[in-house]
């Protein structure tokens, strides 16, 4: 890899031995990928991954104090993942035992480190950074060092920002020294798409079932979609936004999926077209049945089948300020239609800090409060992870929250009827 | 018996029992529970990874097509390799992910874990390999299927 003189002088530890071992790291991470150089990280802000002081993570506080001892620090500002704890979620007294004991134990010294190197504000806290409440919201065209699978899909399709996959740890160290290796999903090369995949579904495919589909069939490949802006429309609204947000984070962990261009509606596919598709690219068709058959093979882990749920989570990514509109709207309607004054299963929204704030402010707030719905800027997913949640039967529409935990995968009209009427 | 070349990642050699994925590996989701309930032979915790399920990978020669899932993946293998509950080694067909190739060079530069790690061995590699099969990684990135 060529290395300008700067860059050569960190890595000969000129600045150091840490920065040193942090260009190397960078260094070597590209040199895995025939990276040709380094260049500027040029967003407003970072992102990281990293939200959660898990006890068992101390190799990771290790490796941050020894940065922050050397007086290393971030060169950009950044947003985190959402926190792993929220006293608004509804938790036993074992649990809250096993959460601030023994797993989350470390969480006020780790967001201590965090404040040192660069935290952008204290409730920075949410995996949809790029939410214009939250305002870390890079422009098209910005290289980022960002990690987190569905914000790095976000940026890169929706927004037109250039950013690997990167790995927690990575992230930090690309802001640390200002510059991330040239490879994959950061070159034109690296943009262009090895699958065509073709939408005839017979209406509005579900975002979270459609990403399973396209993210469980590429895996890591670029997917240029053809026949979703029949159900989508040609412009980039809030309801598209939030449809590909949900689609994104669905494709990045059934799959690995770092771009999608979907044409007629994303920036790259508008200007570029089919230009974007490779030579001899794969092609995948989505049909009504595909998707059936998708949702009909995710296994169920719950050890009693039919067991009735004990919580419902929404909201994997955070939901953005329309959806909790839309969704108020939603569980009102049928609240009254089947004549329940309250959701029947006790549930869960979360949103970023920044966008329940401003939620609070609206009329839609005491509405969604009165349905017993609860409101909450917790991770989901590190809520799930232990083995007193893990026998909790959970349900959820998203498709990240399923991979990852043992939480059942239901559609949103679904969700709807579950809460509402009381279908199982 | 048959022998593989492949790219070395992170150098080193070693010996160890196969436990093949022809799946996507996802490391968050296959090592979150070992390494916070402290279960020291590292069994896989992915449930949508029907041939490693259950299965402990800690000091085995995990053979893979790529890593998948979170981004979080690189930081848990580099927890996994600080905390001694790492495969001996990792062997892809394919070429190494952004997030699995993280997680080995973290490991590599920041940790004293001496975990190889070869990719592009080959689809025919991973058609070949089979659970509890003795693998030799040499140090020219040779691997040896027994």
């Amino acid at each position: 890899m060529e290395l300008t003189v700067e860059q050569k002088a960190i890595l000969n530890g000129e600045k150091g031995e840490t920065l040193a071992k942090v260009m190397k790291t960078l260094v070597m991470y590209g040199e895995a990928f025939d990276a040709s150089k380094m260049v500027p990280v040029t967003s407003d802000y970072n992102h990281l991954v990293t939200s959660f002081g898990l006890g068992v993570m101390d190799p990771v506080y290790e490796l941050m104090d020894t940065l922050l001892k050397e007086g290393v620090s971030s060169s950009q500002k950044f947003t985190v993942d959402p926190r792993p704890l929220d006293p608004n979620v509804p938790s036993g007294f074992l649990q809250n035992l096993v959460f601030k004991r023994f797993m989350y134990n470390k969480q006020e010294f780790y967001e201590k480190q965090l404040q040192k190197l660069g935290l952008l504000e204290k409730d920075a806290f949410t995996c949809t950074c790029y939410m214009s409440e939250v305002g870390n919201r890079p422009n098209y065209g910005d290289v980022l060092s960002w990690s987190e699978s569905s914000a790095v899909v976000y940026a890169n399709s929706v927004l037109g920002a250039r950013c690997n996959r990167n790995s927690g740890i990575i992230d930090i160290m690309g802001s640390i020294v200002g510059y991330v290796p040239y490879f994959g999903l950061l070159t034109d090369e690296g943009r262009k798409a090895d699958w065509i995949i073709r939408i005839e579904t017979s209406k509005k495919p579900e975002a979270q079932l459609l990403g399973s589909a396209i993210g469980m069939k590429v895996m890591e490949d670029v997917p240029y979609v053809i026949g979703l802006d029949r159900w989508l429309g040609n412009e980039l609204n809030e309801e598209a936004c939030t449809y590909l947000k949900d689609f994104g984070a669905a494709t990045a962990s059934n799959g690995a999926v770092g771009l999608y261009h979907i044409d007629g509606l994303t920036p790259e596919a508008k200007k570029l077209g089919k230009k974007l598709i490779k030579e001899n690219a794969k092609e995948y068709v989505i049909t009504d049945e595909t998707l059936q058959e998708v949702y009909d093979n995710y296994p169920i882990i719950w050890k009693d089948k039919d067991a009735k749920p004990k919580l419902c989570f929404m909201g994997c990514p955070h939901m953005s300020l329309q959806q909790l509109k839309d969704w108020t709207d939603v569980i009102e309607e049928n609240l009254n239609r089947y004549d329940n004054p309250q959701v029947l299963i006790p549930t869960v929204f979360t949103a970023a800090p920044a966008v329940i704030k401003e939620f609070k402010k609206t009329e839609y707030y005491p509405r969604l409060e009165k349905t017993g719905i609860i409101l909450s800027y917790i991770c989901p997913l590190m809520y799930m992870n232990n083995p007193l949640c893990a026998k909790m039967p959970v349900i959820t529409s998203s498709n990240k929250l399923r991979t990852y935990t043992t939480s059942r995968y239901y559609t949103d009209e679904e969700i709807v009827m579950q809460l509402c009427k009381g279908d199982r | 018996m048959k022998e593989f070349k492949g790219r070395i990642v992170t150098p080193g050699t070693c010996s160890a029992e196969a436990v093949v994925t022809h799946e996507g590996f996802n490391t968050l989701a296959s090592l979150q529970k070992a390494l916070q309930f402290g279960d020291k032979t590292a069994k896989v915790n992915d449930q949508n990874n029907t041939e490693l399920y259950g299965k402990p990978i800690a000091g085995k020669a995990l053979c893979l097509p790529q890593t998948i899932g979170s981004t979080t993946g690189g930081l848990v293998l580099y927890c996994a390799c600080k905390m001694e509950r790492n495969p001996k080694c990792m062997l892809f067909g394919n070429r190494i992910d952004s997030l699995a190739c993280a997680g080995a060079v973290l490991a590599s530069v920041w940790s004293d874990a001496k975990m190889p790690v070869i990719d592009e061995l080959g689809q025919e590699f991973l058609d070949y390999v089979k659970d509890g099969m003795k693998i030799t990684v040499q140090e020219d990135g040779t691997v040896i299927a027994d």
